[in-house]
């Protein structure tokens, strides 16, 4: 099966020397979900943003990420600002963990779904909404028609997630990195939308690299996964394998920290 | 007004400390936010951070600018000519005998602008040292007490905020009559409130910070915990505010004798000597160099002020966006 | 809840008002000795009727209260009292005056505000690097000038040195005013169809609004760049460049459309800036505004002038900021639809 991501050696110094990505390996192959696991400053966001260029100001990078999700095969970490912004959105695109403060609050959902079809996709106003009526509908929003012209602030948490769901698959992208995209909801919601992921996987062949801190989470969603700790990959391999059978102390203590097995259970048949 | 962000433990990788106070101030007040937004306030005095400042050639370049200023305060009477000995040389032009002229009495303008520091440094010190013990006090009281002691101190310093500060100098010091002390006063009365708003503002946040909750577990009485926790944990804002109120007390003391509501003739105040220079544009030492004088000191406290604020506030110091 | 937020706003404007009339009463009992020897002219004091009208008046036989609410009812019945100077009702003077202040204010607020956006959103797209360096130190130094000197300092310049402004005023002495229609002497010259009056005006007004201009633009560039910076930094701008939006896209309708708002808070306290700057400029540039009025009755301690133009102002600045609050429920939709 082939990779549509490879990311060989990533390595990231911010601003002032601080080296917090050490060395990262990582491949995502076609229409799977890989999961990242990690505790908070172990890399993973920042892996998530080196990917789309959105590392902060005056951070250095080193290693390559293979990206062939394009015409051609491209090292996404020596794009130019012009390239960037044909693959960002277009290509690849991204879902953030909190959708009330990644959701303008006020720019109504219409044009925040809209906005970069018309730009990438070079779609009238006219054909831009319908698409993205089709979107909200897809993502299972209710009156889809009258959501556009709403804003943020009017839905609920889950629902507002859906809406960042629906603007980051408007121009139909190979990838969808998904930051922690469950972590501000309650366990019910989460479901809904690791449902939804799964089933826009399915369906659409979509890859998507998923972030999380919840080994429930990923153990439901995900085929490939990736355990993270100070900037470093320390255990990788099948999802299934590595929590049932973690051989490094570290994923042995994050999975002896989850309270308990049965809770994996539930979410997964939910996502299946 | 607006749903309160969901405040999940953020990645720190992208998103390193965000100090609530100002999340939680956002959408509470908006007048009191719009006063304290143009400073935005840091929340602990971290000592280790503060020599950091002294790395920025633009703050030694304000501190030397500063001393020198104190420098010539306190050598005046040694190094210049009675500031209001008249004489017949009215409006000489700068020379070696009178490097800044003389005005309209004769009287050495240098000698003049350097003896304004001996009025204008000590009363701005004045003023700032009693606005920042009025407003601490009552900052303290209304935050720590709450309710409705609370309401009506804060009450009152929107009293104060619904007149231009100037304007409202300027109205007090015409009631009270033209003085020096006078002006004092009237100053003392439009700059209490910004202390009073912004160590309120520091106290409410250790109180509902967890460190204060915990010593308040540990059997700690609330005076000892004001003493203990509160007030030590306020000085930051209250020290980066004092600094940059010394610069405005200086520039509000200048305009009120502008406006002849400062210290009387023949003192040597640089707003009143820029009053008398500016009857004739022929004359401009007689103006431009008070002027300066003010522009300098009060750029000198601004620069500190400010260095202090970016070192004591992460969010502006982080240099990420 | 928009009309709960307007409700609310418009108590506490009411409450603010009625504050900021007291405060002025409190600064009339604070004249030392008798209030009224030191609001009538000696003249005046001499003639018994009108002491005793001005004790009926103002009700002071009566206790401190009643001639709060007797004062209270004089203002709210535009009796600012008489001022010294003039020997007019305060209120008609100020009348006489606002339309020359607002003749420099209005445009000076104008080009602070597109000036201040403006370049407070470049240094925050600049954050830490030369160009956000240059524009902190220049604002430093406009905050840190004093405004009087600044005026003086420029008329010299543009006026003695150079020659190619005016002295001040509002016209050349030579030219006849335009007939009073709106009380601005560009506006008035111009309906006049005399456009040689109103260049002559318009020639005018650029000093003053030079430096009102100055000085505002420098507080609101401090406070722009820093709302823009928290703009810049939030998440949704990342989600937007995430999208692969354009940067100008990114700028004009994601972070402009959300940092707007905190500057239209900030625009009140603009007005303040702006408002206290005529105080201490147009004595200089000869403009007969109420700064120049309040310069006026400030050196010849004319208090009742002094208090009544204090009082307007807080009275205006209280009201604006009320509409500011207003704009501001309006526009974000987060107040206008919840």
């Amino acid at each position: 099966m082939s990779q549509i991501l490879s990311i060989e050696n990533l390595a990231v110094t911010l601003q002032g020397d601080q080296r917090v990505i050490e060395d990262i390996s990582l491949e995502v192959p076609e229409g799977e979900i890989v999961g990242i696991a990690g505790e908070s400053g172990s890399g993973k966001s920042l892996t998530a943003a080196a990917l789309l260029g959105l590392l902060p100001d005056r951070s250095q990078t080193s290693g390559h990420a293979w990206w062939r999700g394009g015409a051609e095969p491209r090292d996404l970490l020596t794009l130019d600002q012009r390239s960037w912004n044909r693959v960002r959105g277009r290509e690849i695109a991204m879902v953030f963990q909190d959708a009330t403060a990644a959701l303008h609050p006020m720019l109504t959902v219409g044009t925040q779904i809209t906005e970069h079809m018309r730009v990438h996709l070079q779609l009238s106003r006219r054909d831009a909404r319908r698409r993205a009526v089709e979107l909200l509908d897809r993502v299972r929003i209710p009156d889809p028609e009258a959501s556009l012209r709403s804003y943020p602030h009017q839905f609920s948490g889950g629902m507002r997630q859906r809406v960042a769901i629906a603007a980051a698959l408007a121009c139909q992208p190979r990838l969808l990195i998904a930051d922690e995209p469950t972590t501000a909801l309650d366990v019910t919601v989460q479901a809904g939308i690791l449902r939804l992921l799964e089933e826009l996987r399915a369906e659409t062949g979509l890859s998507v690299l998923f972030i999380t801190h919840d080994l429930a989470v990923l153990a439901a969603l995900t085929t490939q996964a990736y355990v993270f700790r100070e900037g470093r990959v320390i255990e990788s391999g099948a999802t299934e394998e590595l929590l049932f059978h973690p051989r490094h102390e570290y994923t042995k203590t994050l999975v002896a920290a989850r309270p308990q097995a049965d809770d994996w259970d539930e979410p997964e048949q939910v996502a299946r | 007004m607006t749903e309160p962000r969901m405040s999940e433990p953020r990645t720190p990788d992208l998103d390193a400390d965000r100090p609530e106070q100002a999340e939680a101030e956002q959408h509470t007040d908006a007048r009191a936010d719009r006063i304290l937004a143009r400073r935005r306030w840091p929340q602990r005095l971290r000592v280790a951070e503060i020599h950091s400042i002294w790395r920025q050639p633009a703050v030694i370049a304000a501190a030397a600018i500063l001393a020198v200023w104190v420098l010539l305060a306190l050598l005046a009477p040694v190094l210049t000519d009675d500031p209001i000995a008249q004489s017949p040389d009215l409006y000489q032009p700068p020379s070696a005998a009178h490097w800044f002229g003389t005005d309209e009495l004769g009287r050495d303008v240098f000698a003049r602008v350097v003896h304004g520091a001996r009025l204008s440094l000590p009363l701005a010190v004045v003023i700032v040292a009693f606005s920042l013990a009025i407003g601490g006090l009552v900052g303290l009281l209304a935050g720590y007490l709450g309710r409705a002691a609370d309401e009506i101190l804060m009450r009152l310093t929107d009293l104060v905020f619904a007149f231009p500060q100037i304007i409202l100098a300027m109205a007090v010091a015409a009631a009270f009559g033209p003085s020096t002390r006078n002006a004092v006063i009237a100053l003392i009365i439009v700059s209490w409130p910004i202390y009073a708003r912004v160590i309120r503002s520091a106290v409410l946040s250790i109180r509902t910070s967890d460190f204060l909750a915990s010593s308040r577990l540990l059997g700690v009485g609330p005076w000892q915990a004001l003493r203990k926790d509160v007030i030590p944990n306020s000085v930051g804002p209250a020290v980066v505010l004092a600094t940059l109120e010394l610069g405005n007390a200086v520039l509000m003391l200048a305009a009120l004798s502008f406006l002849g509501l400062g210290p009387r003739p023949p003192a040597a105040e640089w707003g009143a000597m820029i009053a008398a220079g500016s009857r004739d544009l022929s004359i401009w030492w007689v103006s431009v160099f008070p002027g300066l004088a003010i522009l300098t000191v009060v750029l000198a406290f601004n620069i500190v002020g400010d260095a202090l604020r970016d070192r004591l506030d992460p969010r502006t110091a982080r240099g990420v966006r | 809840m928009l009309l709960g937020f307007l409700l609310r706003r418009g108590v506490i404007t009411v409450v603010l008002l009625v504050g900021v009339t007291l405060v002025s009463f409190l600064l009339i009992q604070a004249v030392p000795g008798d209030t009224m020897s030191a609001t009538l002219s000696e003249q005046a004091l001499q003639d018994p009727e009108i002491v005793a009208a001005y004790r009926a008046r103002w009700g002071l036989d009566e206790p401190l209260y009643v001639q709060y609410l007797v004062y209270m009812r004089n203002v709210l019945q535009g009796d600012l009292g008489v001022s010294q100077q003039t020997g007019r009702p305060v209120l008609d003077d100020l009348l006489t005056y606002v339309p020359a202040t607002l003749e420099i204010a209005l445009p000076a607020m104008l080009l602070s505000l597109v000036l201040g956006v403006a370049i407070g959103l470049y240094a925050a797209v600049k954050h830490d690097r030369a160009g956000d360096h240059a524009v902190r130190a220049g604002t430093l130094i406009g905050l840190s000038t004093p405004p009087f000197w600044l005026a003086l300092v420029v008329l010299y310049v543009f006026f003695y040195l150079l020659g190619v402004s005016p002295s001040g005023g509002r016209l050349s002495t030579w030219i006849v005013p335009p007939e009073r229609v709106t009380g601005s002497v560009v506006i008035d010259s111009a309906l006049a169809g005399r456009w040689d009056a109103a260049w002559d005006a318009i020639q005018h007004t650029a000093l003053p609004v030079l430096v009102l201009t100055v000085l505002t633009v420098a507080m609101l560039v401090r406070f722009v760049r820093s709302a823009m910076l928290e703009v810049l930094d939030a998440d949704y701008v990342r989600a937007a460049r995430a999208k692969g939006l354009p940067t100008s896209r990114v700028l004009t309708a994601h972070v402009l459309r959300a940092g707007l708002v905190p500057v239209i808070t900030v625009s009140g306290l603009a007005f303040a800036s702006m408002l206290s700057g005529t105080v201490l400029v147009e004595q200089i540039f000869s403009w007969p505004g109420v700064g120049q009025y309040a310069f006026r009755s400030a050196s010849a301690l004319d208090v009742p002038a002094v208090l009544g133009v204090s009082l307007f102002v807080a009275v205006v600045y209280t009201v604006v900021n009320l509409l500011v609050d207003l704009a501001y429920g309006l526009i974000d939709p987060r107040i206008r639809l919840s």
